[in-house]
């Protein structure tokens, strides 16, 4: 071996190398001082710094919605509640790719594209961080399939959730209305921290109306969250505060009682108290299941809806405009008064026929016969249009619209339910800037009945009626009774609402036109003699049939060849007792034929319904 | 300290201990160092892999099989092992080149090799077999060597390198450079020639980036802006630093760091394990670590200087230093002083195969420390 030749110095080559060693022993100190220095860096003067990062990256802050107040009718029956159920929600911003949880679900839970589609659409929509639902009311089954594919989809979970239920289906469709998804444009109304978590918000009816109210306000809940964003344990919350209860002067009896009057008819029932303007009951005909808007409606039932020629969604008592007919003679035969065009006892002929002077169109009455010599009383009693053509004749339409306007025709009543219309009084001034048209005199007889331009709203009409029962007094119709913060708190009423007492000068002129309204339901002659029958109390009522469709001179109209369609709406308003009112009702069954023949009969039933209940109690 | 223990005749029972120890050529201080290591590894490994007990029992296994291999090096005479160095690097080079050949891939680089029975990672071997190989060549002829040897001693470094860079396994690459480059720099050349060979490379870096690999290069970019790009290459770093800068002075505690057991930190229980520690245990606790380290690597360097060979003592010197390197490499990394480039932290980091070696190579310590002919006593 070549070694052997070579001398080796040992002490020499030992002292060289262990030189290199101690050098490199202090090299290798230094470095590791460098890493202690870096450590200490990072550990102790940037350790708030990563503290703050840690946190963040650890620590969730999650809303907690707050549980939707429930809504009772007057009884305490619950007409909106919340139940439990599970959902299947994603948070966008925590799903890793999008796409394919979202394809591999639809295998999972047998989503259509169309569904697939929505949720892609929402998840554009909503704001950042928000819950997406992709799935309501989850079956046991379903939860237990996603629970063992849980680790398959980071960002998606079952969540639990309360879910507003109507256990009285159609019966309140209308005016308790529904909750549905938070749309775009609902985005741009609420407080968006307060709607954390919340995915639904009242879409129509007092739902709408009282939603801040009925939402209450939403807490917080820190949560520590692993790198997929599940939570692993709570650190502290602030919880969330219920919405109020909300209590309604609606009458589950009353209200069920008025949709079997209606029975087959569209239409729409209103009663209300005249002292409190507490309406009792609101019916509109069709109805539908507000429960299926809850959790999204499906495209085929929507369009069912939509597409119906009954126009189920279309809420008749606070949009439905019809010509109040005859019913609006009550009104006209106190302007008559009040203006002191008439008197109690002003009679005049009626022939069956009206012609203006100079004129030889004939307006013709009800009665094609004619009722002959009739006074004031006898006018309302027997609904004699040929009186009113002439009294709105004199009193010309503007005096007649002022003063229909103090009863609100024309106008909202304010009543707290959303998407009122406001019906239409005409006037001159109306048609000039409306439809640039003149008024025609014409056009003042028809407005004298009810006809024509006229157009009312069920509640409208049932507000006036109120109005003209307690002799001017103006209270407002009022849906919500009171809320309730809590359980063990006091309900806390909502006061009753007054405008303007109507100036009527003289007591005697109300007093003239609500007994001939008492001689419609009781006396011989009188349109709806039916309804006062065998009551205690007087009721004092009026008549409508109200023209769907143009009759021609000459012409007969003819119920057996017309369409259904075309059929005169029955109309009828009343208020009782007539001395002392606590119930004002309105019915309007479209294409009903008559006021005295189909509509007064489902008063009459509201009317029993009412103080059979006083009389019970 | 450790002199007293050694020649604390007045206490038997220790003596005999130690004594039992030197007949089977285990050094007792080194021992105890290993031993105090691999303990807080499991307890961190604990933490890191979720409180898994199968993950924890198998590491245990490991630790034995690389114990086993240990106890049999440390008992070959360092003579043995110089006269089968030449032997040992052939053969790693050989196997080197047949996993380029027909290697398996395991994480995007070709680095197993599949003996039927065990896979295997022939650069594994390189780690023992460039220091060895390179320490009896130097030693061969007078320290320092000439000019031409040191050139074939480059050689001897940089094939094996190349090679496992090839893989690519830049970490490894980097500590088989170092160890055999440690060689070299003790074995006594002139500081010139150290100089101008660190010139050189530095001259040589662009080649370098031009050879590199893509995710090589964005591990170099990333490393010098790591919120480049938070959610990619980024990512590790980002959250390595949150978890040790979050530890602070004196942790989170054990079993208590949010970084860690709730996922945020990922290779948690391989390379990043000491932003774990660095979490829980603080600034207190990875100052005890490097403290270990430095002791067992200091215990290593006293073997070396003690050592009666010139071969010895550089292979002691080799391995010792490399262990520091180790750390150095993996701490600088996940504070973000140095690129990310995987390198595990030695004998704490889960995994098997450089446990073995790393076991092996204080054998090969313990060995030259026991087989000293006793002059003095």
């Amino acid at each position: 071996m070549s070694t052997r030749f070579v001398l080796k110095d040992h002490v020499n080559e030992s002292r060289l190398v262990n030189d290199r060693l101690i050098f490199a022993a202090i090299f290798a100190g230094i470095l590791f001082a460098v890493l202690m220095a870096r450590l200490a860096i990072l550990q102790v003067i940037e350790h708030e710094h990563f503290d703050v990062l840690s946190n963040k990256n650890r620590v969730d802050i999650e809303p907690l919605p707050p549980q939707r107040g429930l809504i009772y009718d007057r009884n305490g029956v619950v007409l909106a509640e919340n139940i439990p159920t599970f959902s299947l929600e994603l948070i966008p911003e925590k799903v890793v790719m999008l796409d394919n949880t979202l394809s591999e679900l639809a295998v999972l839970f047998s989503l259509s594209i169309e569904d697939v589609a929505k949720i892609e659409k929402t998840i554009k929509q909503q704001y950042r961080f928000r819950h997406v639902v992709i799935r309501h009311r989850l079956t046991e089954q379903e939860v237990a399939v996603f629970s063992a594919n849980r680790h398959r989809f980071p960002g998606v979970d079952v969540v639990g959730r309360l879910i507003r239920h109507y256990p009285h289906g159609a019966l309140f469709a209308h005016t308790v209305g529904y909750v549905g998804r938070i749309n775009e444009k609902d985005q741009s109304l609420i407080d968006e921290k307060n709607y954390k978590g919340t995915l639904q918000i009242g879409k129509t009816g007092v739902e709408k109306y009282y939603e801040d109210l009925l939402h209450g306000q939403v807490g917080y809940q820190q949560v520590e969250t692993n790198v997929q964003g599940r939570v692993v344990r709570e650190l502290n919350n602030e919880a969330s505060v219920s919405g109020q209860a909300l209590f309604l002067n609606l009458d589950i009896q009353l209200q069920r009682v008025a949709a079997e009057a209606l029975g087959e008819y569209n239409g729409a029932i209103v009663a209300m108290d005249p002292k409190t303007g507490g309406v009792l009951a609101m019916v509109s005909k069709p109805d539908f299941d507000p429960n299926l808007f809850v959790g999204g409606i499906s495209r085929k039932d929507y369009s069912v809806l939509r597409d119906s020629i009954d126009r189920p969604l279309f809420d008749r008592t606070l949009r439905g405009h019809y010509p109040p007919g005859s019913t609006l003679k009550p009104f006209v035969a106190l302007a008559g008064l009040e203006l002191g065009v008439v008197k109690k006892n002003t009679k005049t002929y009626c022939p069956g026929w009206y012609t203006l002077p100079g004129k030889d169109h004939r307006y013709r009455c009800w009665k094609s016969h004619g009722h002959g010599r009739v006074d004031l009383k006898q006018s309302l009693a027997q609904s004699c249009d040929v009186y009113y053509y002439d009294l709105a004749n004199v009193l010309g339409i503007d005096r007649l619209h002022q003063f229909l306007d103090l009863f609100s025709f024309g106008r909202r009543s304010g009543v707290d339910v959303p998407s009122e219309s406001r019906g239409l009084s005409p006037s001159s001034e109306w048609k000039r800037s409306a439809r640039n048209q003149v008024w025609y005199p014409g056009e003042t007889l028809i407005s004298g009945i009810g006809q024509g331009f006229n157009q009312t709203t069920p509640v409208q009409l049932a507000y006036a009626t109120s109005m003209l029962a307690m002799r001017g007094i103006n209270t407002l119709p009022q849906v919500a009774r009171g809320s309730r913060p809590d359980a063990g708190s006091e309900l806390n009423l909502t006061p009753v609402k007054r405008g303007d007492s109507l100036p009527i000068v003289s007591n005697d002129n109300w007093q003239v036109v609500v007994d001939s309204m008492i001689e419609v339901t009781s006396g011989q002659r009188g349109t709806a003699k039916s309804v006062g029958k065998g009551l205690p109390f007087k009721v004092a009522g009026k008549t409508g049939t109200a023209q769907v469709f143009g009759i021609k001179q000459d012409e007969k109209y003819d119920a057996e060849t017309l369409a259904k369609k075309l059929h005169d709406h029955a109309i009828f308003i009343a208020f009782a007792p007539a001395e002392n009112p606590e119930f004002v009702v309105v019915v309007v069954a479209e294409n009903g034929g008559s006021g005295s023949k189909t509509a007064a009969p489902m008063a009459r039933k509201m009317i029993d319904q009412y103080f059979g209940e006083i009389v019970d109690e | 300290m450790n002199k007293q223990i050694l020649t604390d005749r007045a206490n038997p029972e220790r003596w005999s201990l130690i004594r039992t120890l030197r007949v089977i050529h285990l050094d007792a201080l080194l021992l105890f160092g290993l031993l105090s290591l691999l303990g807080v590894g499991l307890m961190i490994l604990f933490s890191a892999g979720n409180q898994e007990v199968a993950l924890l029992s198998r590491q245990l296994i490991r630790m034995g099989m690389a114990f086993f291999g240990l106890v049999v090096l440390a008992n070959i005479h360092p003579d043995r092992m110089r006269d089968v160095a030449y032997w040992v690097y052939g053969a790693g080079l050989i196997l080197l080149i047949a996993v380029l050949l027909v290697g398996e891939e395991g994480k995007g680089a070709q680095r197993w090799l599949n003996l039927g029975v065990v896979r295997f990672q022939p650069s594994e071997l390189m780690k023992i077999a460039v220091p060895l190989l390179l320490a009896a060549y130097v030693a061969e002829r007078p320290l320092p060597p000439i000019l031409p040897r040191l050139f074939i001693c480059f050689l001897m470094v940089a094939i094996p390198a190349l090679l496992i860079a090839k893989q690519p396994d830049l970490g490894t690459a980097l500590l088989i450079a170092s160890s055999g480059l440690i060689v070299i720099f003790l074995s006594g050349i002139s500081w010139a020639v150290i100089i101008s060979f660190i010139l050189a490379a530095a001259s040589a870096l662009p080649v370098l980036w031009y050879v590199m690999h893509d995710y090589q290069r964005q591990r170099v970019l990333t490393f010098l802006n790591p919120e480049s790009d938070p959610l990619g290459s980024g990512y590790h770093i980002i959250q390595s630093k949150i978890a040790i800068g979050s530890g602070g002075l004196f942790g989170r505690g054990w079993l208590e760091g949010t970084q860690s057991q709730l996922a945020f930190l990922p290779e948690r229980s391989t390379d990043f394990i000491f932003s774990v520690i660095a979490e829980e245990f603080g600034l207190m606790g990875v100052g005890l670590l490097l403290l270990l380290y430095l002791a067992i690597a200091g215990r290593g360097l006293y073997i070396a200087g003690q050592a009666q060979s010139s071969f010895a003592r550089l292979l002691a010197g080799s391995i010792s230093l490399t262990f520091l390197v180790y750390v150095f490499v993996n701490v600088g990394m996940v504070t973000g002083l140095l690129p990310v480039v995987g390198v595990p932290l030695p004998l704490v980091s889960y995994g098997g195969t450089s446990m073995v070696t790393l076991l092996a190579g204080f054998g090969i310590l313990m060995s030259i420390h026991t087989h000293r002919r006793m002059m003095t006593s």
